[in-house]
Parts: C-alpha cells; structure tokens; sequence
C-alpha cells in the first residue's frame, strides 16, 4: 500500500499537494494537463523532491526521508533509463547489484529477465545498437530483477509508436502482477490510462486527488481534465 | 537539481580544493610577509614594472592586429588543408617555450637564416635580443591563439545575416562596416586582455631574450634575485609586485571573457557570397600563407639543426629527459587527483566557492607560487632536494584551470543526465566512479593528462628556481646547453623536447578516446 499523508512538495515556485492511497498491487494512472505536476508527484515519490510536509508511507514504512536508492521504489522515466556506456546485460544487472559485482548465479537470474522481456541473446549489446522498443525492454528487465514495492513510469514509451506503446504497457502491466508491485504510471495518452482500466489520479490545480475510477473520470470529467483531453476524445468515449 | 541526495559526495572535492587554496594562498601569504616593503620599489623595480606592461601590451596589440586577416581569411575560404592549419594553431599552446624560442633564434638569431640572407646581401643584422626578440615570441605564442578566439567570434555571426547581406548586394566595405566591425569590437577586447594576462607572465621567453637593465621583466627580476644575489626579500617584495599585476590582468581578461575558449566546432566554415573578387582572394590567400610560414618556419628550423644532433647528444639530455617524463606523468596524477574531485562537486552543484579555488591558479604566476613554496619550505627543509616535487605540484596547479574547464561541462552533464538512475539503483560513490563517470569523461580526463603532461614536460620556471646542479629536467638542460653555447647539443635536445610534449600529448589524448563509445 502506498499512503500519502498531507504531503506538500515545492518544486521552485509551484507547490503541490497531495493526500491519497493506493491499495498493495494496484496499478494507477495518472492524468492531468501538462505543468500540473504530475512529474513532480512521482520525483517526490521517488525521493528527488524533498517533502515540504507530510508524510509517505510505503507498506507501512515512512519513506519519506529516505535516499532514493533506499526507498523499495523503482522509476522508469521519458530517457535515461540506460546507462549508454554499459551493455544490456550490465544495465539489467544493476538491478541486482548497483557494483555489478556478478556472480554466475546473479549471471543466470539476468539472462531469465532477458528472455522474459524477449532481449534473448542481446545482452552483450549496447542500448546505442537496439530499437526503441527494445530499449524500454532492457529497462523492464532490469525493473523486474529489482523487484521493489512500487513502481513509477514516468511516460518511458512517449517515444515509441502508439502500436508499440500498447504492447510495452501490457507487458509493464504483467510484469508487475508478476512482481507484485503497486505501480503508478503517468501517461499524456488517455487510451494508455483506459488500457491500465483501473483507477486514475487526477493531477490539476496544485492537488493530486485521491483516485477514482478512470471509466468514471473520462467519461464525466471535471473542467481541468476536459480542457486537456478535448471535446474530440469525449466523443470518442461516448460512441 | 533539488534534491538534497547526490551521486556522489562533493566532499572530497573541497577538501582537495581547500587544499589547492591553502597552498595558493600560503604561498602568497609567504611572499607578502618576507617582501622587504620598507626598501621601497626603486628605480630598477620600476624599470621591470615598465617594460612588462610594455612588451605584454605590445605582444597583445601585435597579436590581434596580425589575428585579424588570418581569422577573417580562415572564416571565409575553404581550401585544402584549412583544418590542418587551425589544428596547428592549436599547437603553441602545447609548444615548449625555450624550443620556441630556440627555433626562433634559429631563423632570427645573429647566425640565423634570415640574418645571414641579410649579410649575403651586405645589409645590417636583425637584433633579436630585448624588446623586439620578446614581442616577436610572444606574438609566435599567442597570434594563434588570439586567431582561435577571433575566429570564434567570426563563427559565431549567424549564417543568416551573411546570405541576407548577399541578398541585398552588400559586399567589400559595407560589410566590413555592418557586420566585421560589431563583431570585432566584441571579440578583440577579451582577445587583447587575454593575450596581456598570458604575456605578463611568460617567463622562459624573458630568461633566454630578455635581460639586462632595459629588458627585465618582473618575473626575470625574481629569477636574478634569487639565483644571482640569493636576495629572498627582494624576491618577495617582487613576487608581490607581480602579483598584483597578474590579478589585474587576469581579473580584466576573466571580466571580459566570455564562453570557453577550447574553440570547438572551429572546423566548419561559413557559407560566403562576399569577396570573390580577385584581389580579395588574393589578400586572404597572402595571409594565410604568412600565418602558416611564421608558425612552421621555427618547428622547421628545430627539425633542420636538431635532427643531426640527435645521435650523439650528451648523457645528461637523455638523463634529464627521463627526470622530465617523470615530473610530468607526477604533474598529471596530482593534477587528476585534484581535478577530478573538484569537477565532480562543482557540478554536483558547489559551484561557488570551488569554481573560484579552480580560477586561483591564473591569478598567481608559477613562479610566485614557486617563491613563495621555497620561502615555506626553507624553513624546515633544504628547497633544493625538493625541486623535481614542487616543480611537479606547481604545474599542476597551473593547469588545474584548464582542466576544470575542460571535466566540469562533461562531468555536469553525466550528473545531471545519470545521476537519478545511479541514485534510484542504489549505486554507491565508487560504484557511481567505476561504471558511470570514469567510463564516461575517459576522453575529458585523456585531454586533460595530456594538457598537462605537455606543458609540464616543456615548462621552465619554478625548476629554474629551485634546481641544483645536479638536478634539471629537459628544458633546464636545454638551457644550460645553451647559455655554454653548445648549440649543437642544444638544437637536439630541442627536437627531442618537441618530441615528447607533442607524443606525450597525442599518447593520452589518443589514450582516452581509444575503444570510446557512445
């Protein structure tokens, strides 16, 4: 379960609240106009923010002072989830040991994660030598050998082509059922927060609500919401 | 970043940058308090203080105003060779002062080629020594740089003004007046002041040209009275002199220096439509003929007299060659080991007080620096026996500035593009060093080895200080080889002092980019 409790975060001059919780293995989107905050919700989360007030509680652990790297989080942002430097097999190590001291046992564990993701044989490539999407994929692989508590996307398939951004959220979205980790995942397209068919937090005006149902939300959506999304796209919900 | 968590800890980087402060600072410290204020500047001090504002402001003029046409030549022509020419403008900086001059002295000296030409043809020889030999080397030294930073400038003027100025037929004076002269009025001022603040304090070409009651810079003067008169109060009370003036001067160049002037990206070249006439091309073709012929007629001359004498050079330039490559490889380590701390917390976000501690070494001339140690030192320790390690930490200190410059915008960017995944992976400091920044800055940290292994190698200063007779390196050899007018030897140990700042340098830079990827 991740509980945040009166949480204010300042990031230069925008400030923003936030005061919710999201059940143990939920998936989460979260939706908003660009600038709202949504990105700064998910660094505060992450530890790169620090929290102004309130606390975060992450299976009943206060994580809110924690160095990043302590904290049971795993993030995936829009770039820079690859060292470029370090083959696919040395960036999904990293998840298991951050010195990249392998043994043969963490060697194996790496190459299972390899082959879940479908990157079977491309572990001694570079990320400069693979496809986008394979790319997103040597990232998910070193996410599951993480094997933390919660997971932020930060929009890491922005990039990719809309057929391709279906099928990496599908497997993002098994994944972490695999795992075990409750996940929030930001997203400027709302057929991505539709195919995640859960519940929405809904990022606008200086406040990240508590979430509702995204069915709900798209369909009858407060001003903030429908201003960003269009009258296009609520036609398109209707029919 | 806002975070309050970083990569990496800056705290080695200022304790290595309090370090480099501490010593700066004590060695000044050093300087003021032995300085024998109470003799007063006589009127020899006064005489030094002349002549090195006169032939610093001289050299700086002479530099821009030959820089000029060369830049504006090499902004607007494009023919075979071009990038060779600006990679070779390059060179000087890397060029050991004595072999320099000793090339120069070879072209213009008493016996030199173009003297000797005169004579065959029964006119007056040309005088090398004095105020004319200083300003000509220092114009060798630093037309090229003061070529690079116009050149810059030039490069700088959008690509779109140009085509708009062909539109309009604008051609020959009124683009001089519409778009060179802004630029230069710009440019050149920065250029002047930089090219001032580097001639202030060149001190090898002073030592060989210079001399005598009219041509003393301050820098020589501290040189005589150490070495001639043993006089440590008269040294200091010099040292302080010049180092006033080196804070002046470097404050004005800093304050009106803007942007890094490593000028990269100055291989490309601007489409033109102006100049096409015959007569232009002409002019432009003319000066960088002369540019080109004034940089390698020297180099030629070492090469011509240099290589005979290699094979049967002395035992001691091979001996001092060794001791040379040693201070230098001792002068890259400790120059790393500060540097690579600091660029880190520099760009972890502690700028402030540790970009200052890396500008500190410009304000100061080696040779105060120098003084300013063996006052220090001379106190528990005889300053001789530790020449070769001064003269190494000297160094260092010296291209400490430089290679900030050239870690800190890679380093910044590995922080701030890498620094969230190390952090998020739990990546520890020396985890973050081993797979992330070594891996990354390897090409940085080559350049900057070989920076300083080259202009540690040729460097002629604190050594001149501090050496006995027993102990030289390469270039105080070379100088000792000349002033007993062993030519001969001289002209090979030249040649091999050539060798290895340039093969030092292509070695480490070659180094770090070896397998480089991404």
């Amino acid at each position: 379960m991740l509980k945040l409790e009166n949480c204010t975060v300042r990031n230069g001059a925008f400030t923003l609240r936030a005061d919710f919780e999201v059940k143990a293995g939920e998936s989460v989107s979260v939706l908003g106009p660009s600038g709202s905050g949504k990105s700064t919700l998910l660094e505060a989360v992450a530890g790169f923010l620090p929290l102004a007030e309130g606390r975060i509680l992450l299976n009943n652990a206060d994580i809110g002072d924690s160095h990043p790297g302590k904290r049971s989080v795993a993030a995936l942002f829009q770039d820079g989830n690859l060292f470029d430097h370090l083959t696919v097999l040395q960036n999904a190590g990293l998840g298991l040991r951050p010195d990249l001291r392998l043994s043969n046992e963490d060697r194996d564990r790496i190459h299972a994660a390899l082959e879940r993701v479908d990157l079977k044989g491309l572990g001694s490539r570079r990320p400069s030598e693979l496809s986008g999407g394979q790319r997103s994929r040597a990232a998910l692989a070193r996410v599951v050998l993480q094997r933390r508590e919660l997971l932020l996307l930060d929009e890491p398939f922005a990039a990719l082509g809309p057929g391709m951004r279906a099928q990496m959220l599908d497997l993002v979205l098994e994944l972490s059922r695999e795992v075990g980790s409750t996940m929030l995942v930001v997203s400027h397209a709302m057929e991505d927060a539709r195919r995640i068919n859960g519940r929405s937090i809904l990022v606008a005006e200086g406040m990240a609500r508590a979430p509702e149902s995204t069915e709900r939300l798209l369909k009858n959506p407060p001003p903030a919401l429908r201003d960003y999304i269009g009258p296009n796209f609520q036609n398109k919900t209707v029919t | 970043m806002a975070s309050r968590f970083k990569p990496i800890s800056p705290f080695c980087g200022i304790l290595v940058a309090a370090f480099a402060v501490a010593l700066i600072l004590g060695a000044m410290l050093a300087v003021a308090l032995r300085a024998e204020a109470g003799r007063g500047i006589g009127p020899a001090e006064w005489a030094a203080i002349k002549f090195t504002v006169l032939q610093a402001s001289l050299s700086a003029i002479a530099s821009v105003i030959l820089a000029i046409p060369v830049a504006r030549a090499l902004a607007r022509r494009r023919f075979p060779g071009r990038r060779i020419l600006i990679a070779l403008l390059g060179a000087p900086f890397i060029l050991p002062a004595i072999v320099a001059v000793f090339g120069l002295l070879e072209v213009f000296g008493r016996t030199g080629w173009v003297n000797s030409g005169l004579s065959l043809l029964g006119l007056p020889p040309l005088h090398i020594y004095g105020l004319h030999g200083v300003v000509v080397a220092h114009v060798f030294f630093n037309m090229p740089l003061a070529t690079r930073l116009i050149l810059q400038g030039w490069q700088q003027v959008p690509g779109e003004r140009f085509r708009m100025a062909a539109q309009l037929g604008i051609d020959g004076m009124a683009m001089v007046r519409l778009i060179e002269i802004p630029m230069l009025v710009k440019v050149v001022p920065g250029t002047l002041a930089v090219v001032f603040a580097i001639c202030m304090t060149s001190f090898a070409v002073a030592l060989i040209l210079g001399g005598g009651p009219r041509a003393t810079t301050v820098e020589l003067a501290i040189y005589q009275a150490f070495r001639f008169d043993f006089d440590l109060g008269r040294a200091a009370m010099l040292s302080a002199i010049q180092m006033a003036l080196t804070i002046a001067a470097a404050g004005f160049a800093l304050g009106l220096v803007r942007g890094d002037s490593f000028g990269t990206g100055l291989g490309r070249s601007l489409q033109r439509w102006d100049g096409a006439k015959p007569v232009s091309r002409i002019l432009d073709g003319t000066w960088v003929a002369l540019a080109a012929f004034f940089l390698l007629l020297p180099i030629s001359a070492i090469m011509a007299s240099g290589l005979p004498a290699l094979t049967e050079m002395p035992h001691e330039v091979w001996r001092s060659a060794v001791v040379s490559i040693a201070v230098a490889v001792a002068s890259a380590i400790l120059l790393l080991g500060m540097a690579l701390p600091m660029s880190l917390a520099i760009a972890a976000g502690r700028s402030g007080f540790l970009e200052l501690a890396g500008l500190m070494g410009l304000a100061v001339s080696p040779l105060v620096i120098g003084t300013g140690l063996f006052i220090m030192i001379v106190q528990f320790a005889n300053p001789l026996r530790l020449a070769l390690p001064v003269t190494a930490l000297v160094n260092a200190l010296t291209v400490l500035p430089f290679a900030l410059r050239i870690l800190v915008p890679e380093t910044r960017e590995i922080i701030q593009g890498q620094g969230r995944l190390a952090m998020s992976l739990d990546m520890d400091g020396p985890a973050f060093l081993r797979l992330v920044h070594l891996p990354r800055i390897r090409a940085q940290i080559g350049f900057a080895a070989g920076l300083s292994m080259a202009l540690s190698i040729g460097d002629l200063g604190v050594i001149a200080l501090f050496a006995d007779s027993e102990t030289a390196t390469l270039p105080l050899t070379m100088y000792r080889l000349m002033g007993a007018y062993r030519m001969e030897s001289a002209a090979g140990a030249a040649l091999l002092l050539l060798a290895l700042s340039f093969g030092l340098f292509w070695i480490m830079d070659r180094g770090g980019r070896w397998h480089a990827e991404a």
